[in-house]
């Protein structure tokens, strides 16, 4: 016979196991803060120094090429926010993960990206399309709706809190898609101050 | 399947073994370098727990090949998991009886 502690020790080595092999539990809160700056400083520059703010779902202003003029800074400027936030989630999911001792690119990880990767690519290819046909005003909605639904597709394979994440973007990308004019506002405020706030909390919550 | 003298499954004794089984649980299937991610051990050490558990019928096993390498995945049996759930009851019972 075992002593009351082995026993307990066995029912947490086992809930602990189980866990940690199905769920990502490496994310970074400290990661989402930074997203969410990157996100805030992109929407302020396009904003403010390209103006841009479309109002209106379709622009049909450009006889030739496929961009509406003035499009390109923005472009940039979305992509330089997304390739910065992913990279500071990657680097700092990659040091947690080193500090709990475990590999990074784990059974876990894999699943969590392929269960993003899937709305992700579609929204993406959607997003493409919206710019080749110069709905533009659609373009920032867009990417919150399927970032939320990637979120809450993948929430399973992560930490719960990322489900309301991925639902509360998916309403503010709906939003966003009805008032076009609040567009930009509803990507500031998902990317944005959402991800801060949500950083922060995750932070206090299991990091400390 | 075997149990000890207090309930428990005799194959689950040692923690290792507890592990792999916690881990398949809740994975279809696993290979043998997802698997040894979870657990601080030498290959053989690994490779000895789970043809312990293999030759219980808990585990099953299905060889296929990426490209030219051999490629091993784990998964749990229905046995295995019906001594999983079987031994997890028989914890929570021992400690409930113990408290009360």
């Amino acid at each position: 016979m075992k002593e009351e502690q082995d026993y307990i020790q066995d029912i947490a080595e086992m809930r602990s196991m189980m866990e940690r092999s199905s769920r990502f539990l490496s994310l970074s809160g400290f990661a989402g803060i930074m997203a969410g700056i990157y996100a805030l400083a992109g929407a302020f520059i396009v904003y403010k120094v390209f103006h841009f703010n479309p109002d209106q779902l379709a622009y049909d202003s450009q006889p030739e090429g496929l961009l509406p003029a003035g499009l390109l800074p923005v472009i940039f400027v979305a992509l330089g926010v997304l390739v910065l936030a992913i990279g500071t989630a990657v680097i700092l999911s990659s040091k947690k993960a080193h500090k709990r001792r475990e590999k990074f690119w784990n059974s876990t990880t894999k699943r969590l990206v392929y269960h993003m990767a899937v709305p992700l690519v579609a929204g993406g290819l959607l997003v493409l399309i919206l710019l080749a046909k110069g709905f533009i005003g659609l373009i920032a909605p867009c990417t919150l709706l399927f970032y939320g639904l990637a979120l809450y597709n993948a929430s399973k394979f992560t930490y719960e809190e990322v489900k309301s994440l991925g639902l509360i973007n998916i309403v503010l990308g709906l939003t966003g898609c009805y008032f076009v004019q609040y567009g930009l506002l509803c990507w500031a405020i998902g990317f944005g101050l959402v991800h801060i706030i949500y950083g922060i909390y995750m932070h206090y919550r299991y990091e400390r | 399947m075997k149990l000890l003298i207090d309930g428990l499954v005799k194959a689950f004794e040692h923690r290792t073994r507890l592990g792999i089984m916690s881990v398949l649980a809740v994975n279809d299937m696993l290979d043998f370098n997802s698997l040894k991610d979870y657990f601080d051990i030498g290959d053989g050490n690994l490779a000895n727990h789970l043809k312990a558990l293999e030759k219980e019928e808990y585990i099953g096993v299905k060889k296929t090949f990426i490209g030219k390498k051999p490629n091993t995945k784990y998964f749990m049996t229905k046995a295995g998991k019906r001594a999983f759930d079987h031994h997890l009851k028989t914890l929570e019972l021992i400690l409930k009886a113990r408290k009360g």
